[in-house]
């Protein structure tokens, strides 16, 4: 078990890169704490598996550092570093049973036969594959075999960590939710260091205490669910994250107020005095959960036009049209529908500013 | 969905039924028709029964043939399949050298299989071949017109020359197609190079070598064109191999009833031995009849 620093770490797939964009990884500064459980988020082609190859050793970054404690191991092999990885499809060895695939790892270290045969029996006891020990791997259903590869990483048990590269890809959906609470069992018991690679934000946010929100090769944000969900820093983790994303309107600021095509939005004064500073393209934010939508008009509503109504069972998305842009909100079940004329308001604590992409905060 | 009965598909299939039936069938039973009848000349024939089986499975000559096939058959599958998966795997995996390996080694099975023999006959001449007069050269004697297990080593080094690069690159097209993550997986479980090639890459091959086995031992087996031009079946007999003396005694002595029922003792051997062979490597390993 370690904790893992990656310094400065940069990393390009070309031998000589150009410019910014020939890096996969832009620039990657952080600390994985020992025993943590870590989401890596991101769209397809963001850079996550590339940061979870240069984590396990499969990868040597182009620049910078990687330490393990204070141990240096950025040359090192998966081998050396002592990692363990699940990869998106299961790997198995076809022509060993479970237990062979299981013990394969500890073999290949010259380990003393009892010893062996005790770490398995523990591990398949944990991952309840103890009926099929015996049984041929190859047989075996998706997310049998998917427990393995897990296994193969836990019978080691000074393993410094175990990588996961979107796991569940292949997993019929109602074994996902039992696999990924078979995770979260695994992680309380033996309080190993975690991460986990996905593009599927449910599964980020229900498995991870903490989730790192990968975008362009860069980690925009790291943070807990909620300060994701409320704190967005960049723009893409704000429509990345929840269902449906954040609104954006481009926008410029006069006084206390946005401007949105002529419409004023009241905004906090310090958050306005801050954008007024601000030097690029401002952008208003908003959750849809946190936009209200009423019926009659009052003081800071703004006039809207519906567009559409979508019914999502406990919760209704309304989409209304300000100015030229479209906007949704979130309605809970049982608040009045309006038809075609609502008001909306903007709660000064919930309205964000975004300056290129960034907030202002 | 509802299902259409209309007799009128089978017009559809009948184009396959008519090149089957010319192409396998008819030519198949005529062989029976041959193998039971003595016949002398048009319109003259007269029905033996089973007198030409017994008289074919009786021949010594054949006896020494089919044991001779064998050894043949064995030698061809135990030095090109090991050789052709180790060739695949010392073959570069990226770049240049990818496309450069592929065309040498799809060079022999470029040649037209008479031109091998003759290719090789120079070769290996005392006089003036390349190999042959250089042994000679060293005071080895090689001649493989009068020696015949000079006529064996030649045959041999020919066949594994011609036939390895098959071999080759159906392995290492099923090397090509392992996924990353195996290798990948493999190196974070600290398994040696050993290790890697008998639960990875083996495993994995499994079906390209399935049909690089039959191929091999059928082609071997019914093989025919490269020792008759190098060899000629000789010296004596000791490269006379099933098609040689097939052909020796239906086209030599016009035998055709003999030479029918050979063929079609042939044909059930050759059938035999590849289903014996594809349940083998179809089971081997895993478990399927434990």
């Amino acid at each position: 078990m370690a904790r893992i620093t990656l310094r400065e770490v940069a990393h390009s797939y070309q031998v000589y890169p150009g410019g910014e964009t020939d890096f996969a990884l832009k620039r990657i500064h952080q600390v994985w704490e020992d025993g943590g459980a870590y989401a890596l988020l991101g769209p397809s082609g963001c850079g996550k598996t590339t940061l979870l190859n240069v984590i396990s050793g499969l990868l040597s970054p182009s620049r910078g550092r990687v330490f393990y404690d204070e141990r240096d191991v950025t040359v090192q092999s998966p081998e050396q570093r002592n990692i363990a990885q699940v990869f998106q499809f299961p790997v198995l060895y076809d022509t060993m049973t479970v237990y062979g695939n299981l013990a394969f790892p500890l073999k290949n270290r010259g380990l003393d036969g009892a010893v062996i045969r005790r770490r398995v029996e523990e591990v398949a006891e944990i991952l309840d594959l103890t009926p099929q020990l015996q049984s041929k791997a190859a047989g075996l259903s998706a997310d049998a075999k998917q427990k393995i590869s897990l296994g193969r990483g836990l019978v080691r048990s000074d393993v410094a960590a175990i990588l996961f590269d979107e796991p569940l890809t292949v997993i019929d959906p109602h074994l996902k939710w039992q696999l990924r609470r078979k995770l979260k069992e695994v992680h309380e018991q033996l309080k190993l260091t975690l991460i986990y690679v996905t593009h599927d934000q449910v599964e980020a946010l229900t498995f991870a205490d903490q989730v790192m929100v990968m975008y362009q090769g860069e980690l925009v944000q790291v943070g807990t669910p909620q300060e994701l969900f409320e704190n967005p820093r960049h723009r893409f983790v704000g429509y990345f994250i929840g269902s449906p994303g954040m609104n954006f309107l481009p926008c410029r600021v006069q006084g206390d107020a946005a401007q949105v095509d002529g419409v004023g939005i009241p905004l906090d004064p310090e958050i306005a005095g801050r954008a007024a500073a601000a030097r690029g393209a401002l952008e208003l934010g908003i959750r849809p959960m946190f936009l209200e939508v009423h019926q009659a008009p009052a003081e800071g509503r703004i006039a809207v036009r519906v567009k559409t109504v979508e019914d999502q069972g406990s919760f209704k998305i309304v989409t209304v049209k300000l100015a030229g842009y479209s906007l949704k909100a979130r309605l809970p079940e049982g608040r009045p529908v309006p038809e075609a004329e609502a008001y909306v308001r903007f709660p000064l604590d919930r309205t964000r500013i975004f300056c290129d992409g960034r907030l202002l905060s | 969905m509802e299902k259409w009965q209309d007799n009128r598909a089978w017009l559809l299939i009948l184009p396959v039924f008519v090149i089957v039936a010319f192409s396998a069938v008819v030519p198949l039973i005529t062989v029976v028709n041959y193998s039971v009848q003595d016949i002398f000349g048009p319109g003259q024939r007269l029905f033996v029964g089973t007198e030409w089986f017994r008289e074919v499975l009786g021949d010594p000559r054949l006896h020494a043939a089919l044991w001779r096939q064998f050894g043949f058959s064995a030698l061809v599958l135990v030095l090109e399949i090991p050789l052709g998966v180790l060739i695949a795997l010392a073959m570069p995996k990226k770049g240049w050298g990818v496309s450069l390996s592929l065309v040498l080694l799809a060079l022999p099975l470029l040649i037209p299989w008479n031109v091998i023999g003759t290719i090789w006959i120079i070769f290996t001449r005392p006089d003036i071949g390349l190999m042959g007069a250089a042994l000679n050269a060293m005071g080895l004697a090689f001649d493989h017109t009068a020696r015949p297990l000079d006529a064996w080593i030649t045959l041999m080094l020919m066949e594994v020359w011609h036939w390895t690069p098959l071999v080759a690159l159906l392995a290492y097209a099923g090397l090509r197609a392992i996924p990353e993550p195996y290798y990948q997986a493999a190196k974070i479980d600290g398994a040696s190079a050993w290790a890697v090639f008998r639960y990875i890459q083996l495993p994995k091959m499994r079906g390209v070598l399935t049909i690089a086995v039959l191929l091999r031992f059928m082609d071997s087996f019914l093989i025919y064109a490269e020792p008759f031009v190098l060899t000629g079946g000789g010296p004596g007999d000791s490269t006379t191999f099933l098609s040689i003396y097939l052909v020796k005694i239906a086209v030599g002595q016009f035998d055709l009833g003999p030479a029918a029922a050979f063929s079609l003792i042939y044909f059930l051997i050759v059938l035999l031995f590849s289903w014996l062979f594809y349940q083998a490597l179809q089971n081997v390993g895993t478990g399927a009849n434990r």
